[in-house]
């Protein structure tokens, strides 16, 4: 009995899986018989309530990923093989028409990578909004226009303006009235994929700052995807790195930040520029990552690593927890050598030497 | 060359675009008696370029950078003010000094993808320019300007055509017909924007070397402070067609004056998750530049607004410090400047 009340508390501390993702393949077909596999044995998983970040450069799968939550890969692409289980169910075979009843909106909404494109033209704001309102659930039309009037508020639109055609908004307005629409039907998971990368910083900060205020009022967990290390480490709780159709490091932020145990990912780390240490020298990642014709079976950074052996090409690497570290994982043969390998780019620069510590 | 004048000098650049169309805008204006409206894309910029000096020019999107470095390089020709390029102004150049001044200034666009002619062999591309300006050359001197742009070995990539590059090796192309020339002055902007971060650091890199090796002067421009402060010496801050603040890069970093400057440096993320980050309090964004308001251009989003803001803001020089200025009613004495005015 003790035992089991022990295996209870340690039940209830970890918060549920909202995403899981296990072991999944994703493949491209294209003409004459061949495959892009552009995703390959990707497992992670995200907890209720929690920001993740999924970081990696252009073509690494991160966005294919993004698409296969919500059933939509184009049609050239399958999942071959592998669960996503969405808050415990299988998701990934589900019809269209599956999709559209039980996940999307609902369940799970997108903030399209541009929003520029993303919003009808020809269409004012509220009529998109009574749109998914009549293929979604039973609002009535004015029930529909009333939320999005609530919900412009949240993002800090006037809700004077949910009349308006969408070029009459600036690129943040747009971002601002995408993520009042991904919010319309209250999802538990929200995947946002690079919702800053066409902003300003000023006005990227104040968009982050919103969808960080949702995580409070309105217990939404978040999956985002970006290429920029520094917003995951400033508004996610947990995080995985990508590069080439291989997930290469996951675990909580601080510890990716602390203790990076994959090649990949340490490099990352100090080719991102930091205005804090304008002398640093920026880590160069040579080479780029291989063409996915056929399924790796080899770890798909070793051409670029600077540490890689002969065992690197010879099967897919396993993920090796870190140690000391609760739910760390990185996908490198080597990742218990790395402290000693990477010992160069670990060091931190000390902080006494940040140039913006007399700010104000 | 003299290292007394400043390489390239704008005194009160402006650039202005009429927003009217067409035939029947112009007609309508005319008959209704109104004035045509202006973008008023650079509004009196005035900015010194030195030898072996690398200026940043920063500002959000829409702040009339680009306008400005395509007025540098004689696309557009100004509305009113000077460039000045070795101290000649350009207004006066005939033809043959333009085709000079070009040789003398060159561009690094922002688009690597778009910017080298899909038909042209690495070779040509780089030998282009040479052709353009008949100079003799051989094809020793473009390997040897391939491999100071990281480009080895040169054999390989001579003969390859722009579909068979990287968007990092592309960049890298363009960079080396830019300085194939041996100009005096590089035009970049941002030339790593698009690339992938690993690759953005290659180029930032590499700027930095070929910069101190080559001994060019640069003006870069970008959106993104973090990474203008790897390769400035000194930066421009840019609000609406104005600069509001220029200094040495520390300088601007450590102690911004402008409260817009404040605002951006608030605003970078920091890539570390141990660091406690303040939010900036700007809120908003930039106005409309047609017909802009009288005064300051960032009032309307400051924190600090104050009543004297409705008239525009002097370029004032630091009390404590010669290399720096700064547009803002906040740094500087307003009974004395009223004084002058009235003497």
């Amino acid at each position: 009995m003790k035992v089991r009340a022990g295996m209870m508390r340690w039940w209830c501390k970890m918060s549920d899986p909202i995403l899981e993702f296990n072991n999944v393949d994703i493949e491209y077909q294209t003409r004459g018989d061949n495959a892009v596999h552009a995703v390959n044995d990707a497992t992670f998983t995200i907890d209720e309530h929690d920001y993740f970040g999924l970081v990696g450069e252009s073509g690494c799968g991160k966005s294919t990923i993004a698409d296969a939550i919500v059933g939509g890969l184009d049609d050239n692409g399958e999942i071959s093989s592998g669960t996503i289980r969405y808050k415990g169910t299988e998701i990934q075979n589900y019809s269209e028409s599956q999709f559209n009843k039980e996940i999307r909106w609902k369940e799970i909404s997108v903030i399209p990578q541009s929003s520029m494109n993303s919003l009808d033209p020809v269409m004012k704001l509220s009529q998109q909004a009574v749109e998914i309102a009549k293929y979604h659930t039973d609002l009535s039309k004015a029930e529909a226009i009333d939320r999005l009037r609530e919900l412009f508020d949240v993002v800090g639109l006037s809700e004077s303006r949910i009349h308006d055609y969408p070029h009459q908004f600036s690129g943040g307005m747009q971002q601002r009235a995408i993520i009042a629409f991904s919010l319309f039907l209250q999802p538990s998971l929200i995947i946002a994929d690079e919702p800053t990368t066409a902003l300003d910083v000023i006005m990227q900060d104040q968009i982050l700052d919103h969808i960080n205020s949702l995580k409070e009022e309105w217990e939404i967990s978040m999956l985002m995807i970006t290429h920029d290390i520094s917003v995951v480490f400033e508004n996610c709780d947990t995080m995985a790195v990508m590069h080439g159709g291989q997930i290469a490091e996951a675990g909580n932020v601080v510890d990716l930040f602390d203790r990076p145990r994959h090649p990949y990912a340490i490099l990352l780390q100090n080719a991102f520029p930091d205005v804090r240490y304008p002398d640093r020298e920026l880590a160069v990642i040579e080479g780029h990552p291989p063409q996915l014709r056929e399924k790796p079976d080899f770890c798909t950074f070793a051409d670029r690593c600077p540490w890689s052996i002969a065992e690197c090409y010879e099967g897919a690497p396993d993920p090796q927890s870190v140690e000391g570290d609760e739910d760390h994982q990185a996908w490198c043969i080597r990742a218990n050598e790395m402290d000693e390998l990477a010992a160069d780019h670990l060091t931190k620069p000390a902080e006494g030497r940040s140039i913006l510590e007399d700010i104000q | 060359m003299s290292s007394d004048v400043p390489v390239l000098e704008l005194r009160g650049l402006e650039k202005y675009f009429n927003t009217s169309s067409g035939l029947l805008d112009t007609v309508k204006n005319r008959i209704t008696r109104k004035s045509p409206t202006f973008v008023q894309a650079v509004d009196g910029v005035n900015m010194q370029l030195w030898e072996n000096q690398v200026q940043g020019v920063i500002g959000e999107s829409g702040c009339g950078k680009t306008t400005l470095l395509r007025t540098l390089i004689g696309l557009y020709k100004p509305t009113n003010g000077q460039l000045l390029f070795h101290g000649d102004p350009v207004s006066e150049f005939t033809k043959e000094e333009w085709k000079e001044f070009r040789r003398h200034v060159q561009i690094v666009f922002q688009d690597p993808f778009n910017s080298l002619d899909p038909k042209f062999s690495v070779r040509r591309t780089v030998a282009e320019p040479l052709e353009i300006h008949g100079i003799a050359y051989d094809i020793g001197q473009i390997k040897e300007m391939l491999e100071s742009v990281g480009l080895t070995p040169a054999e390989k990539y001579l003969g390859r055509f722009p579909n068979q590059l990287s968007g990092g090796e592309k960049q890298r192309v363009a960079i080396a017909r830019g300085l194939i020339t041996k100009p005096d002055v590089i035009l970049a902007d941002e030339p790593a924007s698009m690339l992938d971060v690993s690759t953005q650091a290659e180029i930032l890199n590499l700027l930095n070397k070929l910069t101190d090796e080559f001994g060019v002067s640069m003006v870069y421009i970008s959106h993104d402070l973090s990474t203008v402060s790897y390769i400035c010496d000194k930066i421009n801050v840019m609000y609406l067609g104005r600069v509001v603040e220029e200094a040495p890069t520390k300088q601007l970093l450590t102690e911004p004056k402008h409260p817009y400057t404040q605002a951006l440096i608030q605003s970078i993320p920091i890539p570390d998750p141990h660091y406690e980050r303040e939010r900036a309090a700007v809120g908003g964004e930039p106005g409309d530049p047609i017909n802009m308001p009288a005064g300051c251009r960032f009032k309307n989003r400051c924190p600090e607004r104050m009543d004297v803001c409705d008239q525009t803001p002097m370029d004032v020089a630091l009390s404590d410090d010669t290399n720096r200025t700064v547009a803002c009613h906040l740094y500087y004495d307003h009974s004395t400047e009223k004084t002058e005015q009235a003497q």
